[in-house]
């Protein structure tokens, strides 16, 4: 054994030994020796097969499933570009290529020399500041060419990431708009105080009465999701708080752990008095790696404050603790029975239901899962109560929304506003002009054109996870549906036939419209594969596949009849371009090295 | 018996506590289309063959729970479309040759496919890269006619107790892999006896030197119609 290979096979016992061994800590310690090592080698996967005594298929199973993990070496550094059409709009596709040549390399393969890698990944978060980053998965914001030529240059020079300028991984709150949840000053513990005067059922009777519905899309009722909890049979009971942000256009769960993190703790604190669970997670998305230091120091902090732990606030026999789970890089572990699988340490595949969550949900206890605005609020109605914070937004929505705002307008950024605001009403704060559309909840939401924009923000109207993405006149929204059909392809799991192959064919029929090669045949395919995402997928993520397309075609049908160039049908195949391979491989690029059109 | 009834295509169906639609439907001698499930193995749920009509929306009948008086539409010309074009998918995500695979008149995918009448492929095949591995002395590996149902996988950990296979990647890269340091099965523990080595409905996991044994036109499938041998009872092979 190299001493190189000895000293990472000691790191590795070192992480292991840190979570115990524990199998549910599998995507933990996976998560950590990627960090440490760079990748994780099949020495890697031996010492943890070993220790946690799971098959190594099982470890390669995970692994696999996430974006972030890596079985092959991905170079020292691994920079990915956020491929979310906000970044496309901000120029991020010419920064990659740009990026590229100054390295030498292509994208997604590895530099010849094992240093560097470049490619692609979903949405970072960073809509309103794009385009976004990630290197060795901590964020980079608001890129520029001279940026991007300054890290070529540290790349180069192998300088460490800890030592790159501080100013690189600036990240802005950009809060424009505050309403009862920004405003309100959280006082650690003083939610938790009032919710022990009032006595755990009496709080959960606050929150049913406040009639809070789930911020992160879906808008069941918080309370009743308690309530359920509490009342279901079980040893353990649970609390989660999904922070797995990863629908594209959404960023307000980063900014409320970056600057309302105690508030997001307390709801959580508050939650486990009134389900009566003892242990809490946070489960936050991979991309957020950065914040979680910062999240850990809060955690700390509470914790000395006797805000978490045991006898919680001076309350004899309430004890409560949290822990902080990283993804990897994997969208549809947004849904809960997935997220649920993840924090297990598995593949972050969804769950057949019923059972739900709430009464099998972690290790098969009952389980509440939230999202992170979610347990923000409960905080909030745990202070002011559930009459007060019913008085805001609408009958079926109440309370405020925080809106992740990005896309063409002059102030991009997070804005809180009651339910029931028109999409008018934020474009108009938000100084957007010349709006031709905009992708409400991302790319599994609805796309508006600008006859709807007097319809309202709430669930009676548009549910929404908060993204707001804006598209002016100049934007071609066949682009912006393509950009959405290739994150879901990306991102389907890969457990049922129709998302795994719907969402790849759809993809495909797209790229062929986009390559000139469009007919109405192929249009007519894709309604059809429209139908079987929507009606025969697993889960929900297969089911909103459709969406982007859906809704572009009925509103921007003139952005695909102008791709359907052919009127009868032509094959997607491309004799010329099967020889780009040839070309590239021979140098050539003359008119001889290609074949016309029609021969 | 159980007096719980739910109606499947307007006939009765009978069903015992815990029993989901097609378990039910299959005791009762009626046949749904399915590829993942197998009668002695936890139901998945991911092939979506099996999919039917419940009360409007469309289900997985081996996963779905029977539930007293609930309306089931199974064999609907826009049920069956729907399967069909599964079936297709299934057929353009790997690499399936009938006419020169060992398996032909004994495969479900393609039994399934004359059952829903499927004339071609429809969609664009992805012609995907993947290797064959023949590392076994007594089976072969195709991973070209993987269709990803996991019934391998489910037999190897829950009755031969040994976590031979399992799937890996993500999205359109999932694939079957195998649980040994190399990577080829030669080098796991799977051996011919397994529950494993039984369950594949495709010609991915193939017994070697047993190659036409049984002459085309007189298997399973060839006799009879999978409508006529997969209704209930024990898998025949």
């Amino acid at each position: 054994m190299s001493t190189a290979t000895g000293m990472q096979a000691a790191r590795v016992n070192e992480i292991v030994a840190r979570y115990q061994a524990k199998p549910a800590s599998l995507l933990q310690i996976l998560r950590e020796v990627q960090e440490c090592c760079d990748w994780i080698s099949p020495e890697s996967v031996g010492i943890v097969s070993r220790a946690l005594q799971l098959p190594r298929l099982k470890i390669e199973a995970v692994a696999t499933f996430y974006s972030f993990l890596y079985l092959q070496p991905r170079g020292r550094y691994r920079v990915l570009f956020s491929d979310n059409i906000t970044d496309h709009m901000a120029g991020s596709r010419e920064l990659l290529e740009q990026m590229c040549k100054r390295l030498w390399i292509e994208k997604g393969k590895v530099s010849e020399d094992g240093l560097v890698s470049v490619d692609t990944t979903s949405c970072t978060g960073m809509c309103d500041q794009g385009p976004g980053m990630l290197v060795n998965n901590i964020a980079l914001a608001g890129l520029s060419a001279e940026r991007v030529d300054a890290i070529c240059d540290l790349i180069t020079d192998q300088v460490p990431i800890a030592a790159w300028p501080s100013a690189f991984f600036a990240v802005e709150d950009n809060i424009r708009r505050r309403d009862i949840l920004l405003k309100a000053e959280a006082v650690p513990g003083a939610a938790l105080q009032a919710a022990f005067a009032r006595g755990a059922e009496a709080t959960l009777r606050e929150i049913l009465q406040s009639k809070l519905r789930g911020r992160g899309g879906a808008g069941f009722s918080a309370g009743t999701k308690w309530e359920s909890c509490r009342n279901a049979q079980g040893d353990t009971r649970y609390v989660v708080c999904n922070a797995d942000e990863g629908e594209p256009g959404t960023f307000k769960d980063r900014v409320l752990l970056h600057s309302h993190a105690d508030a997001v703790i307390e709801g959580m604190t508050v939650c486990a008095y009134v389900i009566g669970a003892r242990r809490g997670f946070l489960y936050l998305r991979g991309e957020y790696r950065y914040l979680l230091d910062a999240l850990l120091a809060v955690l700390a902090r509470r914790r000395g404050q006797r805000l978490l732990g045991e006898d919680i606030a001076g309350r004899e026999g309430f004890d409560f603790d949290i822990e902080i789970h990283l993804g990897a890089g994997a969208y549809v572990c947004g849904e809960e029975s997935a997220l649920i699988e993840s924090l297990e340490g598995k593949r972050g595949t969804p769950r057949n239901r019923p059972p739900y969550p709430v009464t099998h949900g972690y290790l098969d206890q009952p389980t509440v899962v939230n999202n992170v605005e979610t347990f923000a609020a409960c905080r909030l109605i745990a202070e002011r109560g559930g009459e007060w914070y019913a008085r805001h937004g609408t009958p079926e929505s109440s309370g405020t929304k925080l809106l992740s705002v990005s896309g063409d307008c002059g102030r991009p950024g997070i804005y809180e506003f009651p339910f029931g605001v028109t999409v008018r009403e934020v474009l108009n704060e938000c100084g957007a002009r010349n709006t031709q559309a905009v992708q409400i909840s991302g790319p599994s939401g609805i796309c508006l054109a600008p006859d709807e924009f007097s319809r309202r923000i709430a669930f009676e109207d548009i549910p929404t996870a908060g993204a707001f993405m804006i598209f002016d006149r100049r934007r071609d929204m066949f682009e912006v549906a393509r950009n959405f059909v290739d994150f879901f392809k990306h991102e389907s799991c890969g457990f049922c036939t129709p998302c795994r192959v719907g969402t790849s064919l759809l993809s495909n029929l797209m790229a062929k419209l986009h390559g000139g090669r469009g007919s109405p045949y192929d249009f007519a395919e894709i309604e059809k594969l429209n139908i079987y995402l929507q009606t025969l997928s697993h889960c929900g993520l297969g089911h909103s596949a459709c969406n982007p397309v859906l809704h572009t075609i009925a509103k921007f049908r003139p952005a695909y009849a102008s791709r359907l160039v052919h009127h009868e049908f032509v094959p997607a195949f491309d004799l010329d371009r099967a020889l780009s391979t040839a070309r590239q491989m021979t140098g050539r690029d003359d008119s001889g090295a290609h074949l016309k059109e029609d021969t | 018996m159980s007096d719980s009834c739910f109606s499947l295509d307007g006939a009765s169906i009978a069903f015992a506590a815990g029993q989901t639609i097609l378990q039910a439907a299959m005791d009762a001698g009626h046949y749904i289309p399915h590829l993942c499930f197998h009668p002695e193995l936890k139901p998945h749920g991911s092939c979506k063959v099996c999919s039917v009509r419940v009360d409007g929306n469309m289900m997985a009948s081996c996963t779905t729970p029977a539930r007293q008086g609930m309306k089931v539409e199974s064999a609907t010309t826009e049920v069956d479309d729907q399967r069909r074009a599964v079936v297709q998918m299934l057929f353009v995500e790997g690499n399936h040759f009938c006419p020169s695979c060992e398996q032909s008149g004994r495969c479900k995918l393609q039994a399934t496919a004359y059952e829903l009448q499927m004339t071609s492929p429809h969609f664009d095949h992805f012609f995907p890269d993947r290797a064959v591995d023949a590392s076994h002395p007594d089976f072969l590996l195709d991973f070209n006619r993987c269709i990803l149902c996991s019934l391998c996988v489910r037999a190897s950990r829950d009755v031969d107790q040994k976590a031979v296979f399992g799937l890996a990647g993500r999205g359109i890269g999932t694939r079957l892999i195998v649980n040994s340091e190399s990577g080829r099965l030669g080098d796991s523990d799977f051996a011919a006896t397994d529950k494993a080595a039984q369950v594949c409905p495709v010609g991915a996991i193939l017994r070697k030197r047993q190659g036409f044994n049984v002459p085309i036109g007189q298997r399973t499938y060839d006799v009879a119609p999978i409508r006529e041998s997969d209704r209930g009872g024990p898998e025949k092979r």
